[in-house]
């Protein structure tokens, strides 16, 4: 049976199409998923894409966190079921609670485009088990709000239970502390991530083909399951 | 009726560069003798009937799970006029 991945469309989303083509180069069924349906479609794992959902009325992810799918979605997260939550995504992971910590305002205050370096420091989690830990990846970034901050308990913890993912090389594009681009949850079925891996999958648009490990992760952790 | 007004700001701990900014462009505006600016949210919630603790009760928790981030944000309620 084909491993089926969700992907959540809220109002204002704007990667979820590029979120369900790389779930299909990967080799998944993507799912659209829809904001007002508590039925994940008996999906086997869900992406929460980038964008502004809600208009980032509030706060960033405020307001998606509370949106019927969201109930679903963080019951079976809690159950074990993989979820990425991409930049936008990311902050509603955090308003959600699923993840410690939030998203601000870059302290630039510019939002920032660019193709940003990371290094992979976790690859125990469902969305990184294809990368090595200390491999380097290049993918876009865009965000005005990816400013990761968590008080220094929280950091330390993060930090000590290897559940930072991903970290910024190079350049810090946002003032995230510590450099971090990506945290998991203890059980690392949940995953954030700032960056893009979404919109580097194709040598036609991507800088590289880097981010298309995080689908493709995923799609072995089910089938291993 | 009345009007509860939840007032919600980054933690001090926090980096606020929305406040920064407006701090760096007050004396170019002449506005001198400003050590520090902050930003943060108003709400004025117009209630359908009186406000008693319950009500207040109710709000302090709409603060806490919905208009404030908690991890960043503290947040503060009251009840600002009795309105006729």
């Amino acid at each position: 049976m084909t491993t089926r991945v969700g992907v959540v469309t809220f109002p204002g989303s704007l990667d979820d199409r590029d979120a369900r083509r790389a779930v299909r180069l990967a080799g998944a069924e993507p799912v659209a998923l829809w904001h007002r349906d508590k039925d994940l479609h008996q999906v086997d794992a869900v992406v929460l894409p980038g964008g502004f959902s809600y208009g980032d009325y509030l706060r960033c992810g405020a307001i998606s966190r509370f949106s019927p799918v969201m109930d679903t979605v963080i019951e079976q997260a809690k159950l074990g079921m993989p979820v990425l939550g991409i930049c936008n995504g990311f902050q509603v992971l955090c308003e959600s609670h699923l993840l410690p910590g939030a998203l601000t305002r870059n302290d630039s205050l510019h939002f920032i485009c660019r193709d940003q370096k990371l290094r992979i420091e976790n690859n125990g989690t469902a969305w990184t088990r294809d990368y090595a830990v200390g491999q380097e990846i290049v993918v876009p970034l865009k965000n005005g709000e990816g400013r990761f901050v968590a008080d220094e308990r929280v950091l330390d913890e993060l930090e000590a239970e290897g559940r930072v993912v991903a970290r910024y090389l190079d350049v810090n594009p946002n003032g995230s502390y510590r450099d971090i681009a990506g945290i998991t949850n203890a059980a690392g079925n949940v995953v954030g991530l700032m960056p893009h891996p979404e919109h580097a999958v194709e040598p036609l648009t991507g800088p590289t083909t880097e981010g298309l490990g995080f689908f493709t992760s995923v799609l072995k952790q089910l089938v291993n399951a | 009726m009345a009007r509860v007004v939840v007032d919600v700001m980054l933690k001090p701990e926090i980096l606020d560069p929305q406040g920064q900014a407006v701090q760096r462009a007050l004396p170019r505006l002449g506005f001198t003798g400003i050590a520090d600016v902050r930003q943060g949210k108003r709400f004025e919630l117009e209630l359908e009937g009186p406000v008693d603790d319950a009500v207040l009760a109710r709000i302090r928790e709409a603060a806490e799970t919905f208009l404030a981030n908690t991890v960043i944000e503290d947040f503060t309620v009251r009840v600002e006029e009795e309105a006729k």
